[in-house]
């Protein structure tokens, strides 16, 4: 583990500036609202907010990877620690955004 | 790295560490994991009850437009940069964790002193935030039962969620000085190893984690 990250710090800038081009896109694109990414719809939502969901994504990769350091641990342990979410949270989120769609018709 | 012992049924029969980890680190990633879990929940009910009251739902841009000293709207200005600010603290955590591999003490205390500085940063910039939300709109404040930009819920999802990783930042804060006092009196130095910051680094890189999220579900999407 320390031996791949003592040498230099060169790979925790390359995130740092990553981290900060995606954000900048986000925002540019949260003030824009470019006409064409808002009128296409895709899965219920505009094209934007699945570009959002994938740049946040892509974000939450190099932090949990990187910056916590889990792409440099085992691979038992890395696989203990994100099966849990990546099966429990979209889980979730089907029950309670696709699902929910019954709670709907009661009102 | 040792890894032939990987996987094998030997590793597990006891005394030895499977996952080449210690318990300290393994007990974080636990603990940050059913975190993960309560924050997705909350997401996901957020995003339940704007389905729900699409119609009355306020948009973030049209709510948080103002950024201190700036007259005029400025949308999504001020949380891109109590983002970049929770980014910054990230970099400068990395660092310290780096030089605690490195075993300089000053350059520990010099990267936590300026993770903590930003954290600070970030809280201050989230009471604006609040104080400017709580404030409302033409004398008519925003609060848990009412606010004058759309469906009550909003409110009590924002102050929740943010009030929730606020207080994750408030207590990360709290823990990196305690970290930051170990360091200088040279706790982690005698133990031989500054194991003890790169778990409260865990803990501060998922705070930003979390509010990256928080950042794309109120203020983007």
């Amino acid at each position: 583990m320390a031996e791949t990250t003592t040498n230099s710090n060169w790979w925790i800038w390359k995130v740092f500036w990553i981290l900060l081009v995606v954000t900048a896109v986000e925002v540019a694109l949260g003030i824009i609202q470019p006409g064409f990414l808002i009128d296409t719809k895709l899965l219920g939502t505009k094209l934007l907010n699945h570009i959002f969901i994938v740049l946040t994504l892509v974000k939450a990769g190099y932090i949990v990877m990187s910056f916590m350091h889990l792409g440099h641990e085992r691979k038992s342990l890395k696989w203990a620690i994100l099966l849990p979410p990546l099966i429990l949270i979209p889980y979730l989120l089907f029950i309670i955004l696709v699902e929910g769609d019954y709670s709907f018709m009661m009102i | 790295m040792e890894k032939t012992k990987e996987n094998t049924a030997e590793a597990w029969k006891g005394g030895d560490k499977p996952f080449a980890a210690s318990y300290g680190k393994l007990m974080m990633w636990f603990f940050l994991i059913t975190d993960a879990l309560t924050f997705s929940a909350f997401l996901a009910s957020y995003g339940f009850s704007r389905f729900k009251y699409q119609d009355i739902w306020p948009k973030a841009e049209e709510v948080f437009t103002h950024f201190p000293f700036l007259h005029g709207d400025h949308p999504l200005l001020f949380v891109a940069l109590m983002t970049f600010i929770l980014i910054m603290s990230s970099v400068t955590m990395v660092l310290a964790v780096n030089y605690g591999h490195k075993m300089q003490k000053n350059k520990v205390i010099l990267w936590l002193s300026l993770t903590i500085v930003g954290g600070l940063m970030f809280l201050g910039s989230q009471a604006w935030e609040w104080s400017h939300f709580i404030h409302g709109l033409d004398g008519v404040p925003a609060t848990l039962i009412s606010n004058p930009y759309g469906h009550p819920l909003f409110a009590d999802y924002f102050y929740f969620i943010t009030g929730f990783h606020g207080f994750h930042v408030f207590s990360g804060v709290i823990i990196l000085i305690v970290i930051l006092i170990n360091v200088i009196k040279g706790t982690y130095e005698k133990r031989g190893h500054y194991e003890m910051v790169e778990k409260v680094g865990l803990y501060w890189h998922f705070v930003d984690l979390v509010w990256v999220f928080v950042f794309t579900f109120f203020y983007l999407v």
